[in-house]
């Protein structure tokens, strides 16, 4: 820990070689294969719209929505503020209820710890509740290389470990494929399945259901995330829909919980302000079909060994980031996928992380250091639709601007000579400081209107470095009179 | 130093040596639904929004329960349920119980897999948002006993209704496993379009006694 010692500023971001919060491409060469792909953008768009359909009908209908929202920012704020205190009230309580407390100090540490307590229990088998930590850690591929089996059981989850995908949402992680790809892939990998199996999603999900009930009643050790954890009690609470859940949290002998140390809240009461805001930012739901919680081991009722592995892994350096840190209040709602207009036209996979849409713009680039993923702050028009609806009101544009001054600052600092881009704003600065400057350069900027040949914008191959701005973005063709022309044309008499 | 010492030292590095003072939460939401339990505006929103989640509710009177619940196992099982296919939580009050019907106890959780269909009380029931919650007391039971037969039965009596969420979690003893039940299991994975019943049961009748 040279960083603590040395009292720099950085702390340790999530660990390059495991998990999966960095893209093998960059964000517009990822998102320039996903725009070709016609289908995906088909499914992409009818998902996101159904689903900002039903959330904007059920939170219309909470008259105090704005309160709810305002106390969920508060209290994250509040938490955040004092995480260290809550996280050992919290170690404290699930301790004194029977269960056991692990730290972890990033991913390796945690698949270590998870794959450690798995084999102690001599089961082979894993069942696992659908969680963006371990999807983060890159726990499967831990527990697989352990030679251990593991069995995702959210609908969508098996879906895209079926596939051999990679999910794609925060909340229906294989949203990119349609009905008919669903039951293909079904069709090709579920052993026993009935082959006149329909692209009928009840078939599909029934098929689902019979694969793994076998697996949940033998099941002896799950693994599962937390939505909240309560230190006050020592209670964690995981939100879900389809029993899959249930089934792992309860049937088991052994649980291990895997949670990002910002997901505790102090106090019971805080639960009913998020476990109103999650569910309708969320599904569109009033509330979610079942929301399970416990607190360390309850004799007769449920596994009788409980582990709770809290996880650092970047988020420690997040937290460090006064701007940025409140990219730790996200309570994975995914409301902000589905208002982008980004992520509707390029989809998850083009972020390269499991955290995908404007959080995730966010969220990796701190978790990794934003020089891994640099390219993902530009993956946005800071339109501002994700600020709007964000239950926890994080104020994601903000946080997006702040790392690109970070990006760009870094790049800066790396070059013994400016980059093109500094270099044109330089000029811009200038230019724009002398009015006689200015007006020249307006006026040569109308020979852009040779290279447009009457068109309303300049063609996209352009030279570098102007490519560089046209590659992605239109440049108008400049017009044939300035403003200050007209404005003085139309006043002279 | 172990990951505990370092992760706690990390934070506290990442919050710096002059802590930004803790800001108050203002709790300007609604508290309250402003109707009493049990008002019988809000078992008719109970029953509203329970059925949304295309659940089944039946009302009946305090005298009624054994019946109604009886009619209930009619309509998710088909009328010719045997009482052997049905378990009850060990603390439901007896003249509920379908009479010879199976009684929980410390069998092997799977085992309550073989049957049909399963009958609980609840701890609270939250009209707002079509919430039961089983608190695993004696008259809720074990939570494998609400999740593995495909036919939940709930009885809900009128005092516990309220009507909003934070009414809700403040009658509950959050050391005790909580399931908080909105409709029958369900999944929207698939193009989002619902389907109840995934791996919880697929179907779920509530009894609303009283009011």
């Amino acid at each position: 820990m040279t960083a603590v010692d040395l009292g720099m500023p950085g702390l340790p971001h999530a660990p390059r070689g495991v998990g999966h919060l960095r893209g093998a491409e960059s964000f517009p060469d990822a998102a320039r294969g996903a725009l070709r792909n016609g289908q995906l953008r088909a499914n992409l768009g009818h998902a996101t719209s159904t689903i900002r359909g039903k959330r904007a009908n059920v939170v219309g209908e909470l008259p105090d929505w704005e309160q709810l929202r305002a106390a969920g920012k508060a209290l994250k704020t509040a938490t955040m503020a004092r995480l260290d205190e809550h996280l050992e009230e919290l170690e404290r309580q699930v301790t004194a209820r029977g269960g056991v407390v692990h730290w972890a100090r990033d991913a390796n540490e945690a698949n270590e710890i998870v794959t450690r307590l798995v084999q102690a229990t001599g089961t082979s088998e894993v069942v696992k509740v659908k969680s963006m930590a371990t999807q983060e850690i890159g726990l499967n591929e831990a527990l697989e290389a352990a030679g251990l089996d593991v069995f995702e059981t959210d609908l969508a989850e098996l879906i895209v470990q079926l596939g051999e995908d990679s999910p794609s949402h925060i909340l229906v992680p294989a949203i990119h494929k349609n009905r008919a790809e669903i039951r293909e892939i079904f069709a090709r990998t579920i052993p026993g399945v009935d082959p006149g199996l329909t692209d009928d999603p009840r078939q599909l999900a029934m098929a689902a259901r019979a694969h793994l009930r076998e697996r949940f009643l033998r099941a002896r050790v799950a693994v599962s995330g937390a939505n909240f954890g309560v230190a006050e009690t020592g209670t964690l609470t995981v939100v879900e829909s389809e029993g899959n859940g249930r089934m792992c949290l309860t049937l088991p002998e052994t649980l291990i919980t895997v949670m990002g140390i910002e997901k505790v809240v102090p106090t019971w009461r805080d639960l009913e302000v998020f476990l109103q805001l999650l569910p309708r930012s969320s599904t569109g739901e009033r509330m979610n079909p079942y929301t399970s919680a416990w607190a360390g081991v309850t004799p007769g009722d449920g596994p009788q060994e409980f582990h709770l592995v809290l996880l650092d892994n970047g988020r420690t350096a997040v937290l460090a980031d006064e701007v940025g840190r409140e990219a730790l209040h996200c309570i994975r709602c995914s409301a902000c996928l589905n208002v982008c207009p980004v992520y509707e036209r390029a989809g998850g996979h083009s972020y390269g992380s499991v955290y995908p849409g404007p959080i995730g713009a966010v969220l990796s680039p701190m978790l990794t250091g934003v020089e891994d993923n640099a390219s993902l702050p530009y993956a946005s028009s800071l339109c501002g639709a994700c600020y709007d609806v964000c239950p926890v009101a994080i104020d994601i544009p903000s946080i997006l601007v702040h790392l690109r001054g970070e990006h760009v600052e870094a790049v800066a600092r790396d070059r013994d000579r400016p980059t093109a881009e500094a270099v044109a704003f330089r000029g811009l600065a200038k230019a724009m400081s002398h009015p006689r400057l200015w007006h020249l350069a307006q006026r040569a900027a109308r020979l852009g209107r040779l290279v447009s040949r009457g068109r309303p914008t300049l063609p996209n191959a352009l030279p570098p470095p102007i490519s560089g701005w046209t590659r992605s973005r239109d440049l108008p063709t400049p017009p044939t009179k300035t403003f200050v022309q007209q404005w003085t044309e139309e006043h002279r008499s | 130093m172990s990951a505990r010492e370092e992760v706690l030292a990390r934070v506290r590095q990442a919050l710096g040596e002059t802590r930004t003072p803790v800001p108050e939460v203002v709790r300007d939401y609604r508290l309250t639904d402003g109707r009493p339990a049990g008002d019988e505006e809000l078992l008719t929103l109970l029953v509203d929004r329970v059925e949304d989640y295309r659940a089944t509710v039946l009302r009946c009177g305090p005298a009624e329960v054994g019946a109604t619940v009886r009619a209930a196992l009619d309509q998710g099982l088909g009328t010719g349920w045997a009482a052997g296919d049905v378990v009850v939580a060990p603390g439901l009050a007896a003249d509920w119980r379908p009479a010879g019907c199976d009684v929980d106890d410390d069998r092997p959780a799977v085992q309550l897999a073989e049957r049909a269909a399963s009958v609980t009380a609840v701890a609270v029931a939250i009209a707002e948002t079509g919430t039961l919650v089983l608190d695993g007391s004696p008259a809720c039971g074990r939570r494998a006993l609400s999740l593995l037969p495909d036919c939940l039965v709930c009885v809900v009596t009128a005092d516990q209704v309220v009507g909003s969420v934070p009414e809700g979690l403040a009658r509950l003893d959050p050391l005790r496993p909580l399931t908080m039940v909105s409709g029958p299991s369900a999944t929207s994975d698939i193009e989002l379009q619902r389907v109840e019943g995934v791996h919880g049961p697929r179907t779920l009748l509530v009894v609303l006694v009283g009011g």
